[in-house]
């Protein structure tokens, strides 16, 4: 038996850093004015952030922010599809917009592979990866998924008022991914502050940046030596097992793509459930009719994640271009909002409504392109389960207090507090 | 009427084989794949229409050929 010494005590070493990261001043506060100023990271995005959009469709639909050391935002749709389409000129290098840019020769695998990754690279990454989240794949997990909803409800049971946020929707993809990755399920609440860190943390010094993203490849490395030592049939293994052109991946490919798939899985599809439920409580039409008609939820679900996207990719910008009338630079930062895009109505009719019997619906939640999400089957089936197992348990429900819900800032956008009356 | 999959457009978003099962099967990796030779039976056409509608990468083709 040969031994595994790819994560030895050389990686992750610190030592000279041969490519420095280009750093931008922090800046934060009330944004002046959307079209020239954007930040997705201020209070007034995170409550409600279509207004916005809808605004700058009609008046700039490029915005431009000299924050994050520049960016643009579009918010039409055929302007997020042709970037989403076009990876020569908008690089995923780097897909969260921060002050910080990774270095160019990060290209073309990045950080967390597939998802940083850009062609040629990128096909073959998402190639060891896309058996493993088909919708067949996923199906194994659904047994194990409604139980654990059910478990969840019963926990709440007798109480009047429940956070459905933080004691339903948050708990589920987190056990999801921890099964598939292998990791202990008791590990759940420290992921989540994994994410909280990467995903929210964005305007935080850098060195605390550092010290949390530490934290989280600390934590890999352990998952990694614990499988080295006893081998199962999960993710991890898998990875660790995996053939790229001839040889195993990469210690960073390894661990990265751990990393995308512990992070991109849990905030999302949390968002996905929250925002559906908070929809429902405040529209009891929508609401009765789909406890009535279980079947129609399929057809809901495609749009409820149309209008409540979650997700917003960032790209980066390749080199100097005038694109669309605007000039923008290299690595100029490109907020991708697959969000704004559903609602444009020049691709969908009663954009800004919720129709929640709309059978037509070629929405851009899980985005468009070589990096259509990868787990999109799995977050359709936990929020399926989630939504099945909840109206089945739980027909009749409001909103406790509107005032008292809250958002989730940056690029995943979700109910973060969702207090419902579920009883009296 | 027969349907077609540009699998240079596919993503495998999996729109087509949930909407359609009748039509489109998924393959190892989850892309789309036409069923048979692609033509719709009696009673399959408005499923075909809503694969196509409903495709995010337009990768879906209804020919009118029998």
């Amino acid at each position: 038996m040969t031994v595994d010494d790819r994560f030895g005590p050389d990686f992750r070493e610190p030592g000279e850093d041969p490519f420095p990261v280009t750093r931008s001043e922090i800046i934060t506060g009330p944004v002046a004015d959307w079209a020239t100023d954007f930040s997705h990271l201020e209070p007034e995005w995170s409550a409600d952030p279509y207004p916005i959009q809808d605004d700058l469709r009609q008046r700039c639909p490029i915005a431009h922010t000299g924050r994050f050391g520049g960016g643009w935002l579009p918010t039409r749709y055929a302007d997020v599809a042709a970037i989403a389409y076009d990876t020569e000129r908008f690089s995923s290098r780097a897909i969260i917009m921060s002050n910080v840019r990774p270095p160019r020769e990060l290209a073309p695998a990045g950080g967390s592979p597939p998802i940083s990754s850009d062609p040629p690279f990128h096909h073959h990454a998402r190639k060891l990866l896309l058996p493993a989240f088909t919708r067949s794949a996923v199906s194994r997990q659904e047994p194990a998924t409604r139980a654990f909803c059910h478990a969840l409800l019963d926990a709440v049971q007798g109480q009047d008022v429940v956070d459905a946020a933080r004691d339903y929707a948050q708990h589920i993809p987190v056990r999801v991914i921890a099964n598939m990755l292998g990791f202990p399920p008791e590990d759940g609440p420290q992921f989540r502050e994994f994410v909280a860190d990467l995903l929210e943390g964005i305007n935080l010094p850098e060195e605390e940046r550092i010290e949390r993203v530490n934290r989280l490849f600390d934590y890999l490395v352990a998952q990694v030596d614990e499988h080295l030592d006893r081998p199962r049939d999960d993710l991890t293994s898998y990875l660790l097992n995996a053939d790229l052109g001839g040889r195993k991946l990469d210690p960073d490919h390894v661990v990265g793509t751990m990393a995308l798939l512990l992070i991109a899985g849990i905030d999302t599809t949390w968002s996905a459930i929250g925002a559906s439920l908070w929809h429902l409580a405040g529209a009891p039409a929508d609401r009765a009719r789909l406890a009535a008609e279980p079947g129609l939820l399929p057809v809901a679900m495609e749009e409820l994640l149309r209008a409540y996207a979650p997700v917003t990719m960032a790209r980066l910008v390749t080199g100097d271009l005038n694109w669309r009338g605007v000039d923008m630079k290299a690595d100029d930062w490109i907020l991708l909002s697959f969000p704004a895009a559903n609602r444009d109505p020049a691709q969908f009719d009663r954009a800004g409504e919720v129709v929640i019997d709309r059978e037509v619906n070629r929405h851009a939640a899980f985005g468009l392109g070589i990096h259509r999400c990868l787990g999109s089957h799995l977050a359709r089936m936990e929020l399926r389960v989630a939504l099945e197992v909840w109206l089945d348990r739980i027909p009749v429900f409001s909103l406790a207090d509107p005032d008292a819900v809250t958002w989730a800032a940056g690029q995943i956008r979700g109910p973060r507090t969702l207090p419902l009356q579920i009883r009296g | 009427m027969k349907v077609h999959i540009d699998s240079g457009r596919c993503q495998g978003h999996g729109r087509c084989y949930d909407l359609a099962p009748g039509l489109f099967g998924d393959d190892d990796e989850g892309y789309g794949q036409v069923l048979g030779d692609g033509v719709v039976p009696p009673g399959q056409e408005r499923a075909a229409r809503l694969a196509v509608a409903n495709c995010p990468e337009r990768s879906i083709d209804l020919s009118e050929e029998t």
